[in-house]
Protein backbone atom coordinates (compact mmCIF):
# COMPACT_ATOMS: atom_id res chain seq x y z
CA UNK A 1 0.00 0.00 0.00
CA UNK A 2 2.89 2.81 0.79
CA UNK A 3 4.78 1.86 -2.24
CA UNK A 4 2.01 2.96 -4.23
CA UNK A 5 1.04 5.58 -2.67
CA UNK A 6 4.41 6.72 -2.93
CA UNK A 7 4.85 6.37 -6.32
CA UNK A 8 1.76 8.36 -6.66
CA UNK A 9 2.68 11.54 -4.83
CA UNK A 10 6.20 11.11 -6.86
CA UNK A 11 4.00 10.89 -10.35
CA UNK A 12 2.06 14.00 -8.92
CA UNK A 13 5.33 16.00 -9.49
CA UNK A 14 5.17 15.66 -12.82
CA UNK A 15 1.13 16.24 -12.69
CA UNK A 16 1.83 20.00 -10.97
CA UNK A 17 4.87 20.54 -13.75
CA UNK A 18 2.83 20.15 -16.65
CA UNK A 19 -0.13 22.19 -14.38
CA UNK A 20 1.35 24.93 -12.88
CA UNK A 21 1.67 26.75 -16.48
CA UNK A 22 -1.99 26.14 -17.32
CA UNK A 23 -2.67 27.33 -14.19
CA UNK A 24 -0.56 30.52 -14.30
CA UNK A 25 -2.03 30.96 -17.53
CA UNK A 26 -5.21 30.56 -16.58
CA UNK A 27 -4.59 32.88 -13.63
CA UNK A 28 -2.94 35.57 -15.57
CA UNK A 29 -4.59 35.70 -18.90
CA UNK A 30 -7.79 34.44 -18.11
CA UNK A 31 -8.34 32.00 -20.39
CA UNK A 32 -7.91 28.03 -20.28
CA UNK A 33 -5.03 26.99 -23.05
CA UNK A 34 -6.51 23.68 -24.52
CA UNK A 35 -3.23 23.27 -26.55
CA UNK A 36 -1.10 23.58 -22.83
CA UNK A 37 -0.64 19.81 -23.83
CA UNK A 38 0.68 19.75 -27.21
CA UNK A 39 3.28 22.73 -26.08
CA UNK A 40 4.52 20.10 -24.05
CA UNK A 41 4.92 17.83 -26.31
CA UNK A 42 6.54 20.08 -28.56
CA UNK A 43 8.89 20.78 -26.02
CA UNK A 44 10.07 17.29 -26.32
CA UNK A 45 10.24 16.91 -29.70
CA UNK A 46 12.08 20.02 -29.69
CA UNK A 47 14.69 18.18 -27.39
CA UNK A 48 14.64 14.81 -29.10
CA UNK A 49 15.36 16.86 -32.34
CA UNK A 50 18.56 18.29 -31.03
CA UNK A 51 19.61 14.83 -29.23
CA UNK A 52 19.31 13.47 -32.78
CA UNK A 53 21.00 16.25 -34.24
CA UNK A 54 23.71 15.46 -32.24
CA UNK A 55 23.52 17.55 -29.14
CA UNK A 56 23.93 16.12 -26.04
CA UNK A 57 21.38 15.55 -23.84
CA UNK A 58 21.49 17.96 -20.72
CA UNK A 59 22.54 20.77 -23.43
CA UNK A 60 19.49 19.64 -25.30
CA UNK A 61 17.05 20.45 -22.60
CA UNK A 62 18.60 23.41 -21.18
CA UNK A 63 18.24 25.16 -24.58
CA UNK A 64 14.51 23.56 -24.66
CA UNK A 65 13.11 25.67 -22.22
CA UNK A 66 14.36 29.22 -23.72
CA UNK A 67 13.18 28.02 -27.09
CA UNK A 68 9.60 27.34 -25.64
CA UNK A 69 9.67 30.29 -23.65
CA UNK A 70 10.13 32.38 -27.35
CA UNK A 71 7.34 30.57 -28.77
CA UNK A 72 5.15 31.48 -25.55
CA UNK A 73 5.85 35.04 -26.00
CA UNK A 74 5.16 34.44 -29.69
CA UNK A 75 2.34 32.62 -29.96
CA UNK A 76 0.44 34.99 -27.32
CA UNK A 77 1.43 38.50 -28.81
CA UNK A 78 0.83 36.97 -32.38
CA UNK A 79 -2.50 34.91 -31.67
CA UNK A 80 -3.90 35.31 -28.08
CA UNK A 81 -3.82 39.20 -27.73
CA UNK A 82 -5.97 39.16 -30.97
CA UNK A 83 -8.17 36.24 -29.76
CA UNK A 84 -8.53 38.10 -26.27
CA UNK A 85 -10.26 41.09 -27.86
CA UNK A 86 -13.02 38.79 -28.49
CA UNK A 87 -14.19 37.91 -25.08
CA UNK A 88 -14.40 34.46 -23.26
CA UNK A 89 -15.29 31.95 -26.10
CA UNK A 90 -12.89 32.68 -28.56
CA UNK A 91 -9.68 32.53 -26.87
CA UNK A 92 -10.85 28.92 -25.70
CA UNK A 93 -11.74 28.29 -29.66
CA UNK A 94 -8.56 29.27 -30.67
CA UNK A 95 -6.18 27.29 -28.75
CA UNK A 96 -8.73 23.97 -29.82
CA UNK A 97 -7.05 25.27 -33.52
CA UNK A 98 -3.74 26.12 -32.23
CA UNK A 99 -4.05 22.44 -30.67
CA UNK A 100 -4.78 20.81 -34.10
CA UNK A 101 -2.29 22.83 -36.01
CA UNK A 102 0.16 21.59 -33.60
CA UNK A 103 -0.62 18.13 -33.57
CA UNK A 104 -0.55 17.91 -37.31
CA UNK A 105 2.76 20.52 -37.68
CA UNK A 106 4.67 18.18 -35.57
CA UNK A 107 3.60 15.19 -37.80
CA UNK A 108 4.11 16.68 -40.53
CA UNK A 109 7.98 17.85 -39.05
CA UNK A 110 9.02 15.31 -36.48
CA UNK A 111 7.07 12.55 -37.92
CA UNK A 112 4.35 9.91 -36.39
CA UNK A 113 7.13 7.53 -34.64
CA UNK A 114 6.99 7.24 -31.00
CA UNK A 115 10.47 8.33 -28.99
CA UNK A 116 11.69 8.81 -25.91
CA UNK A 117 14.32 10.40 -24.13
CA UNK A 118 14.90 7.73 -21.70
CA UNK A 119 17.83 5.53 -24.12
CA UNK A 120 19.61 9.25 -23.92
CA UNK A 121 19.85 9.58 -20.11
CA UNK A 122 21.96 6.32 -18.82
CA UNK A 123 20.76 4.32 -15.97
CA UNK A 124 18.88 7.67 -14.38
CA UNK A 125 15.96 6.04 -16.71
CA UNK A 126 15.96 2.66 -14.79
CA UNK A 127 17.95 3.10 -11.60
CA UNK A 128 16.05 3.96 -8.32
CA UNK A 129 16.65 4.58 -4.65
CA UNK A 130 15.33 1.70 -2.24
CA UNK A 131 14.30 2.44 0.78
CA UNK A 132 14.73 0.79 4.32
CA UNK A 133 11.47 -1.14 4.24
CA UNK A 134 12.46 -2.53 0.31
CA UNK A 135 10.59 -0.20 -1.77
CA UNK A 136 12.66 1.31 -4.72
CA UNK A 137 11.68 4.75 -5.81
CA UNK A 138 12.99 5.33 -9.15
CA UNK A 139 15.24 8.04 -9.37
CA UNK A 140 13.61 9.85 -12.42
CA UNK A 141 10.61 10.24 -10.63
CA UNK A 142 12.56 11.43 -7.59
CA UNK A 143 14.02 13.96 -9.67
CA UNK A 144 10.84 14.66 -11.56
CA UNK A 145 9.54 15.36 -8.06
CA UNK A 146 12.07 17.82 -6.72
CA UNK A 147 12.36 19.63 -9.68
CA UNK A 148 8.42 20.69 -9.75
CA UNK A 149 8.79 21.34 -5.72
CA UNK A 150 11.55 23.56 -6.79
CA UNK A 151 9.66 24.90 -9.93
CA UNK A 152 6.40 25.91 -8.11
CA UNK A 153 8.23 27.14 -5.20
CA UNK A 154 10.61 29.59 -7.38
CA UNK A 155 7.06 30.57 -8.93
CA UNK A 156 5.49 31.65 -5.48
CA UNK A 157 8.98 32.99 -4.87
CA UNK A 158 8.61 35.40 -7.76
CA UNK A 159 4.43 36.29 -7.54
CA UNK A 160 5.21 37.25 -3.70
CA UNK A 161 8.35 38.91 -3.55
CA UNK A 162 9.57 40.13 -7.10
CA UNK A 163 8.28 43.37 -9.07
CA UNK A 164 7.39 41.46 -12.31
CA UNK A 165 5.40 39.05 -9.71
CA UNK A 166 3.06 41.71 -8.18
CA UNK A 167 2.68 42.60 -11.56
CA UNK A 168 1.63 39.63 -12.69
CA UNK A 169 -1.16 39.16 -9.69
CA UNK A 170 -2.04 42.89 -10.14
CA UNK A 171 -3.08 42.06 -14.20
CA UNK A 172 -4.43 38.90 -13.14
CA UNK A 173 -6.95 40.38 -10.33
CA UNK A 174 -7.68 43.92 -12.02
CA UNK A 175 -6.09 44.67 -15.63
CA UNK A 176 -7.42 48.34 -15.60
CA UNK A 177 -6.21 49.44 -11.97
CA UNK A 178 -2.83 47.51 -13.25
CA UNK A 179 -3.03 50.08 -15.88
CA UNK A 180 -3.37 53.19 -13.92
CA UNK A 181 -0.52 51.75 -11.62
CA UNK A 182 1.80 51.63 -14.32
CA UNK A 183 1.80 48.05 -15.48
CA UNK A 184 1.58 47.41 -19.23
CA UNK A 185 -0.78 44.78 -19.07
CA UNK A 186 -0.15 43.27 -22.33
CA UNK A 187 3.58 42.86 -21.56
CA UNK A 188 2.49 40.99 -18.66
CA UNK A 189 0.38 38.71 -20.99
CA UNK A 190 3.20 38.00 -22.89
CA UNK A 191 5.73 37.28 -19.67
CA UNK A 192 2.79 35.14 -18.30
CA UNK A 193 2.55 33.05 -21.68
CA UNK A 194 6.27 32.77 -22.08
CA UNK A 195 6.65 31.40 -18.45
CA UNK A 196 3.21 29.14 -19.20
CA UNK A 197 4.71 27.44 -22.18
CA UNK A 198 8.53 27.49 -20.79
CA UNK A 199 7.20 24.90 -18.01
CA UNK A 200 4.82 22.93 -20.24
CA UNK A 201 8.07 22.51 -22.11
CA UNK A 202 9.75 21.18 -19.20
CA UNK A 203 7.17 19.38 -18.39
CA UNK A 204 7.09 17.46 -22.12
CA UNK A 205 10.73 16.92 -21.79
CA UNK A 206 10.19 15.02 -18.39
CA UNK A 207 7.36 13.12 -19.77
CA UNK A 208 9.84 12.05 -22.53
CA UNK A 209 12.35 10.55 -20.19
CA UNK A 210 10.07 8.39 -18.15
CA UNK A 211 7.56 7.10 -21.32
CA UNK A 212 7.67 7.90 -24.74
CA UNK A 213 6.28 10.68 -26.91
CA UNK A 214 3.65 11.25 -30.65
CA UNK A 215 3.00 14.13 -31.86
CA UNK A 216 -0.38 13.53 -30.65
CA UNK A 217 0.04 12.67 -26.81
CA UNK A 218 -0.33 15.85 -25.56
CA UNK A 219 -4.37 15.97 -25.56
CA UNK A 220 -4.31 13.41 -22.64
CA UNK A 221 -1.26 15.33 -21.13
CA UNK A 222 -3.68 18.44 -21.16
CA UNK A 223 -6.06 16.06 -19.58
CA UNK A 224 -4.15 15.52 -16.42
CA UNK A 225 -2.88 18.90 -16.10
CA UNK A 226 -6.34 20.06 -16.17
CA UNK A 227 -7.48 17.40 -13.63
CA UNK A 228 -4.87 18.55 -11.43
CA UNK A 229 -5.50 22.10 -11.55
CA UNK A 230 -8.81 21.69 -11.08
CA UNK A 231 -8.72 19.34 -7.75
CA UNK A 232 -5.73 21.91 -6.38
CA UNK A 233 -7.87 24.62 -7.05
CA UNK A 234 -7.45 27.15 -10.23
CA UNK A 235 -4.52 29.38 -9.64
CA UNK A 236 -3.06 28.13 -6.80
CA UNK A 237 0.73 26.62 -7.00
CA UNK A 238 0.85 24.64 -4.06
CA UNK A 239 -3.08 23.45 -4.46
CA UNK A 240 -1.67 22.45 -8.12
CA UNK A 241 0.94 20.57 -6.25
CA UNK A 242 -1.55 18.74 -3.63
CA UNK A 243 -3.71 18.14 -6.83
CA UNK A 244 -0.90 16.89 -8.70
CA UNK A 245 -0.39 14.23 -6.12
CA UNK A 246 -4.20 13.09 -5.55
CA UNK A 247 -4.25 12.43 -8.62
CA UNK A 248 -1.10 10.44 -8.83
CA UNK A 249 -1.83 8.31 -6.01
CA UNK A 250 -5.49 7.54 -7.31
CA UNK A 251 -3.48 6.13 -10.40
CA UNK A 252 -1.38 4.74 -8.62
CA UNK A 253 -3.73 3.21 -6.43
CA UNK A 254 -5.76 2.50 -9.36
CA UNK A 255 -3.20 0.36 -11.17
CA UNK A 256 -2.83 -1.82 -8.13
CA UNK A 257 -6.28 -2.71 -8.84
CA UNK A 258 -5.86 -3.70 -12.50
CA UNK A 259 -3.84 -1.74 -14.97
CA UNK A 260 -6.59 -0.76 -16.97
CA UNK A 261 -8.19 0.78 -13.85
CA UNK A 262 -5.23 2.96 -13.49
CA UNK A 263 -6.05 6.46 -15.50
CA UNK A 264 -9.71 5.61 -14.84
CA UNK A 265 -9.33 5.98 -11.08
CA UNK A 266 -7.92 9.35 -11.77
CA UNK A 267 -10.77 10.52 -13.24
CA UNK A 268 -12.81 9.37 -11.13
CA UNK A 269 -11.24 11.39 -8.46
CA UNK A 270 -11.72 14.47 -10.25
CA UNK A 271 -15.14 13.88 -10.95
CA UNK A 272 -15.85 13.02 -7.14
CA UNK A 273 -13.86 16.57 -6.11
CA UNK A 274 -15.41 18.42 -8.95
CA UNK A 275 -19.00 17.08 -7.53
CA UNK A 276 -18.08 17.16 -4.35
CA UNK A 277 -17.78 21.15 -4.74
CA UNK A 278 -20.65 21.23 -7.51
CA UNK A 279 -23.58 20.06 -4.85
CA UNK A 280 -21.41 21.78 -1.78
CA UNK A 281 -21.90 25.26 -3.93
CA UNK A 282 -25.46 24.10 -5.20
CA UNK A 283 -27.47 26.09 -2.22
CA UNK A 284 -25.54 29.06 -1.52
CA UNK A 285 -25.39 29.57 -5.81
CA UNK A 286 -29.05 29.70 -6.21
CA UNK A 287 -29.00 28.81 -9.81
CA UNK A 288 -26.28 31.18 -10.70
CA UNK A 289 -24.23 28.89 -12.58
CA UNK A 290 -21.45 31.60 -12.66
CA UNK A 291 -21.47 31.89 -8.81
CA UNK A 292 -21.46 27.33 -9.22
CA UNK A 293 -18.56 27.43 -11.55
CA UNK A 294 -16.53 30.04 -9.23
CA UNK A 295 -17.19 27.55 -6.33
CA UNK A 296 -15.78 24.90 -8.84
CA UNK A 297 -12.64 26.23 -9.73
CA UNK A 298 -11.82 28.58 -6.81
CA UNK A 299 -13.00 26.50 -3.82
CA UNK A 300 -9.87 28.38 -1.22
CA UNK A 301 -12.30 31.56 -2.30
CA UNK A 302 -14.92 30.70 -0.12
CA UNK A 303 -12.95 31.43 3.01
CA UNK A 304 -12.79 35.16 2.03
CA UNK A 305 -15.87 37.61 2.93
CA UNK B 1 0.85 77.19 -16.58
CA UNK B 2 -1.58 75.01 -17.49
CA UNK B 3 -0.42 71.45 -17.12
CA UNK B 4 -3.46 69.62 -18.75
CA UNK B 5 -5.26 70.60 -21.84
CA UNK B 6 -8.58 69.12 -22.98
CA UNK B 7 -9.12 70.19 -26.43
CA UNK B 8 -13.17 69.75 -27.52
CA UNK B 9 -13.27 66.18 -25.92
CA UNK B 10 -16.04 64.17 -26.85
CA UNK B 11 -16.66 60.76 -25.04
CA UNK B 12 -18.83 57.68 -25.67
CA UNK B 13 -20.58 54.51 -23.94
CA UNK B 14 -21.42 53.11 -26.94
CA UNK B 15 -24.19 54.53 -29.10
CA UNK B 16 -24.32 57.31 -25.69
CA UNK B 17 -22.30 60.19 -25.64
CA UNK B 18 -21.60 60.74 -22.00
CA UNK B 19 -19.29 63.77 -22.76
CA UNK B 20 -19.53 66.78 -25.39
CA UNK B 21 -17.17 68.30 -27.16
CA UNK B 22 -15.39 69.27 -23.42
CA UNK B 23 -12.61 71.96 -23.18
CA UNK B 24 -10.83 72.39 -20.33
CA UNK B 25 -7.41 73.44 -19.04
CA UNK B 26 -5.96 72.83 -15.66
CA UNK B 27 -3.08 74.57 -14.51
CA UNK B 28 -0.32 73.76 -12.55
CA UNK B 29 -1.01 73.34 -8.38
CA UNK B 30 -4.70 74.03 -8.72
CA UNK B 31 -6.88 71.59 -7.02
CA UNK B 32 -10.05 71.50 -9.67
CA UNK B 33 -12.90 70.05 -8.20
CA UNK B 34 -15.82 68.76 -10.85
CA UNK B 35 -19.18 68.25 -9.71
CA UNK B 36 -22.43 67.37 -10.65
CA UNK B 37 -25.51 64.85 -11.03
CA UNK B 38 -24.93 61.32 -11.31
CA UNK B 39 -24.83 60.72 -15.31
CA UNK B 40 -22.71 64.08 -15.97
CA UNK B 41 -19.72 62.73 -17.27
CA UNK B 42 -17.33 63.37 -14.65
CA UNK B 43 -15.91 59.80 -14.27
CA UNK B 44 -15.85 59.33 -17.54
CA UNK B 45 -14.05 62.30 -17.78
CA UNK B 46 -11.45 61.24 -15.19
CA UNK B 47 -11.00 57.99 -16.45
CA UNK B 48 -10.52 59.63 -20.20
CA UNK B 49 -7.80 62.15 -18.79
CA UNK B 50 -6.20 58.60 -17.04
CA UNK B 51 -5.72 56.74 -20.51
CA UNK B 52 -8.70 53.63 -19.33
CA UNK B 53 -11.47 55.42 -21.67
CA UNK B 54 -11.24 55.66 -25.38
CA UNK B 55 -11.30 59.68 -26.33
CA UNK B 56 -14.30 59.54 -29.94
CA UNK B 57 -13.03 63.12 -30.42
CA UNK B 58 -10.55 65.87 -29.68
CA UNK B 59 -7.34 65.50 -27.84
CA UNK B 60 -5.41 65.69 -24.55
CA UNK B 61 -2.41 67.39 -24.12
CA UNK B 62 -0.56 67.12 -21.06
CA UNK B 63 2.24 68.60 -20.11
CA UNK B 64 2.19 70.06 -23.90
CA UNK B 65 2.85 66.48 -25.18
CA UNK B 66 -0.63 65.45 -27.31
CA UNK B 67 -1.29 62.31 -24.86
CA UNK B 68 -4.48 61.23 -26.42
CA UNK B 69 -3.55 58.25 -27.72
CA UNK B 70 -1.35 57.17 -24.70
CA UNK B 71 -2.39 53.93 -23.05
CA UNK B 72 -3.13 54.17 -19.13
CA UNK B 73 0.25 52.71 -17.93
CA UNK B 74 2.32 55.13 -20.22
CA UNK B 75 -0.54 58.37 -18.45
CA UNK B 76 0.42 56.79 -15.35
CA UNK B 77 4.97 56.77 -16.18
CA UNK B 78 4.08 60.14 -17.57
CA UNK B 79 2.97 61.72 -14.00
CA UNK B 80 -1.17 60.92 -14.52
CA UNK B 81 -1.85 58.72 -11.05
CA UNK B 82 -5.62 57.85 -10.38
CA UNK B 83 -7.80 57.03 -7.01
CA UNK B 84 -10.32 55.55 -9.13
CA UNK B 85 -14.04 55.03 -7.99
CA UNK B 86 -14.72 51.93 -5.74
CA UNK B 87 -11.32 52.55 -5.14
CA UNK B 88 -9.94 49.44 -6.77
CA UNK B 89 -7.02 48.11 -4.72
CA UNK B 90 -5.86 45.03 -5.21
CA UNK B 91 -7.87 42.91 -2.32
CA UNK B 92 -5.12 39.80 -1.91
CA UNK B 93 -2.68 41.70 -1.72
CA UNK B 94 -1.00 43.40 1.29
CA UNK B 95 -1.30 47.52 1.49
CA UNK B 96 2.80 47.56 1.19
CA UNK B 97 2.52 46.26 -1.63
CA UNK B 98 -0.42 47.75 -3.28
CA UNK B 99 1.59 51.05 -2.36
CA UNK B 100 4.92 49.24 -3.71
CA UNK B 101 3.25 48.51 -7.28
CA UNK B 102 2.09 51.89 -8.35
CA UNK B 103 5.96 53.35 -7.88
CA UNK B 104 7.09 50.15 -9.65
CA UNK B 105 5.02 50.24 -12.39
CA UNK B 106 5.69 54.50 -12.69
CA UNK B 107 9.59 54.59 -12.51
CA UNK B 108 9.59 58.24 -12.24
CA UNK B 109 11.78 59.62 -9.50
CA UNK B 110 10.28 62.15 -6.91
CA UNK B 111 10.32 63.17 -3.31
CA UNK B 112 7.48 60.42 -2.80
CA UNK B 113 8.72 57.07 -1.55
CA UNK B 114 7.36 54.79 0.87
CA UNK B 115 7.77 56.63 4.46
CA UNK B 116 6.63 59.74 2.81
CA UNK B 117 3.30 58.56 1.89
CA UNK B 118 2.99 56.78 5.20
CA UNK B 119 3.69 60.32 6.93
CA UNK B 120 1.47 62.46 4.82
CA UNK B 121 -1.56 59.28 4.88
CA UNK B 122 -0.61 58.24 8.89
CA UNK B 123 -3.90 55.94 9.11
CA UNK B 124 -1.96 53.67 6.19
CA UNK B 125 0.80 53.11 8.92
CA UNK B 126 -0.21 50.19 11.03
CA UNK B 127 -2.29 48.73 8.02
CA UNK B 128 1.11 48.17 5.63
CA UNK B 129 1.13 44.23 6.74
CA UNK B 130 -3.00 44.11 5.69
CA UNK B 131 -4.37 42.33 2.72
CA UNK B 132 -6.26 45.22 1.22
CA UNK B 133 -9.24 43.02 0.61
CA UNK B 134 -9.89 43.83 4.83
CA UNK B 135 -10.02 47.22 5.34
CA UNK B 136 -13.11 49.92 5.53
CA UNK B 137 -14.14 52.11 2.92
CA UNK B 138 -12.22 55.24 5.04
CA UNK B 139 -9.00 53.34 4.73
CA UNK B 140 -9.02 51.69 1.10
CA UNK B 141 -9.60 55.53 0.17
CA UNK B 142 -6.47 56.72 1.96
CA UNK B 143 -4.38 53.54 -0.07
CA UNK B 144 -5.80 54.71 -2.94
CA UNK B 145 -4.48 58.04 -2.69
CA UNK B 146 -1.59 56.75 -0.91
CA UNK B 147 -0.83 54.38 -3.89
CA UNK B 148 -1.54 57.34 -6.33
CA UNK B 149 1.10 58.85 -4.79
CA UNK B 150 3.80 56.36 -4.81
CA UNK B 151 3.95 57.00 -8.56
CA UNK B 152 5.15 60.43 -8.15
CA UNK B 153 2.42 62.47 -10.16
CA UNK B 154 2.44 65.60 -11.48
CA UNK B 155 -1.58 65.45 -11.99
CA UNK B 156 -3.51 62.99 -9.25
CA UNK B 157 -7.00 62.34 -10.21
CA UNK B 158 -9.62 61.56 -7.44
CA UNK B 159 -12.93 60.57 -8.23
CA UNK B 160 -15.65 60.33 -6.07
CA UNK B 161 -13.70 61.00 -2.99
CA UNK B 162 -16.46 60.99 -0.35
CA UNK B 163 -18.67 58.37 -1.78
CA UNK B 164 -19.70 55.31 0.39
CA UNK B 165 -17.07 56.90 3.36
CA UNK B 166 -18.67 58.02 6.61
CA UNK B 167 -18.48 61.71 7.72
CA UNK B 168 -15.31 60.75 9.85
CA UNK B 169 -13.93 58.48 7.40
CA UNK B 170 -13.94 61.99 4.63
CA UNK B 171 -13.17 64.03 7.73
CA UNK B 172 -10.12 62.04 7.67
CA UNK B 173 -9.36 61.61 4.06
CA UNK B 174 -9.64 65.77 3.87
CA UNK B 175 -7.33 66.04 5.91
CA UNK B 176 -5.01 64.21 4.03
CA UNK B 177 -5.26 65.92 0.93
CA UNK B 178 -5.13 69.15 2.46
CA UNK B 179 -1.62 68.16 3.60
CA UNK B 180 -0.75 67.58 -0.14
CA UNK B 181 -2.21 70.90 -1.71
CA UNK B 182 0.71 72.61 -3.45
CA UNK B 183 2.41 69.41 -3.80
CA UNK B 184 0.90 67.92 -6.58
CA UNK B 185 -2.33 69.07 -8.95
CA UNK B 186 -4.98 67.60 -7.95
CA UNK B 187 -8.91 66.86 -10.06
CA UNK B 188 -11.65 66.01 -7.66
CA UNK B 189 -14.78 64.29 -8.68
CA UNK B 190 -17.24 65.07 -5.65
CA UNK B 191 -20.48 65.08 -4.72
CA UNK B 192 -20.60 67.08 -1.66
CA UNK B 193 -21.06 70.24 -2.97
CA UNK B 194 -19.92 72.11 0.38
CA UNK B 195 -16.30 69.73 0.71
CA UNK B 196 -16.13 71.09 -2.66
CA UNK B 197 -16.85 74.39 -2.34
CA UNK B 198 -14.27 74.88 1.14
CA UNK B 199 -11.68 72.35 -0.32
CA UNK B 200 -10.88 73.84 -4.12
CA UNK B 201 -9.36 76.48 -5.90
CA UNK B 202 -11.52 76.02 -8.99
CA UNK B 203 -14.74 74.79 -9.33
CA UNK B 204 -16.18 73.22 -12.37
CA UNK B 205 -19.92 72.06 -12.58
CA UNK B 206 -20.90 69.74 -15.41
CA UNK B 207 -24.72 68.82 -16.50
CA UNK B 208 -24.90 66.50 -19.87
CA UNK B 209 -21.71 65.94 -20.63
CA UNK B 210 -20.85 69.85 -20.74
CA UNK B 211 -18.95 72.48 -18.59
CA UNK B 212 -22.26 74.05 -17.23
CA UNK B 213 -19.88 76.64 -14.76
CA UNK B 214 -16.61 77.26 -14.17
CA UNK B 215 -15.06 79.12 -11.38
CA UNK B 216 -13.85 79.68 -8.12
CA UNK B 217 -15.45 79.02 -5.68
CA UNK B 218 -15.21 82.36 -3.67
CA UNK B 219 -16.78 84.38 -6.70
CA UNK B 220 -19.55 81.67 -7.39
CA UNK B 221 -22.79 82.22 -5.89
CA UNK B 222 -25.19 79.15 -4.54
CA UNK B 223 -27.74 79.53 -6.85
CA UNK B 224 -25.30 79.87 -9.77
CA UNK B 225 -23.99 76.23 -8.29
CA UNK B 226 -27.57 74.70 -8.05
CA UNK B 227 -28.45 76.20 -11.23
CA UNK B 228 -25.31 74.89 -13.37
CA UNK B 229 -25.49 71.39 -11.04
CA UNK B 230 -28.81 70.38 -12.46
CA UNK B 231 -28.41 71.36 -15.93
CA UNK B 232 -30.90 74.68 -15.46
CA UNK B 233 -30.35 77.26 -17.51
CA UNK B 234 -29.99 80.95 -17.18
CA UNK B 235 -33.50 81.63 -18.32
CA UNK B 236 -34.66 79.44 -16.14
CA UNK B 237 -35.78 77.27 -18.51
CA UNK B 238 -35.71 73.44 -17.27
CA UNK B 239 -33.89 70.90 -19.89
CA UNK B 240 -34.75 67.85 -18.84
Amino acid sequence: MLDPILQGILLGGYYALLAAGLSLMFGVVRFINLAHGDMAVLGALIALAMVGGGVPVWAAILLTVPVMAAAGWAMQALIFERALRGGFLIPILTTIGLGAALQNGMFGIFGSDTQSLGAHIGSLSWSGFTLPGGIVLGKLPVYTFLVAVAVLGGLHLMLTRSAMGRALRATAADPEAAAMCGIDARRVRLQAAALAVALAGLAGIFLAMRSQVTPYSGPMQLIFAFEAVVIGGLGNLWGTLIGGMILGVAQTLGGTISAQFSVLAGHLVFLIVLGWRLFGAYPAAKGDWRALMRAVLFPARKEKT
Amino acid sequence: MSLLDLETVTLRHGLLTAVHGLSLSVNEGEVLSIIGANGAGKTTLLRAIAGVHPVAEGRIRFQGADITGWPGHARQRGGIAMSPEGRRLFPDMTVRENLQIAAEGARRKGDWTLPRVVEALPQIAPLLDRAAGGLSGGQRQAVAIGRALMANPALILLDEVSLGLSPVAVEGVYQSLAALKGRVTMVIVEQDLTRAMAFSSRLVCMAEGRVELDGRPSELSRDQITQAYFGLHKEGTQDA
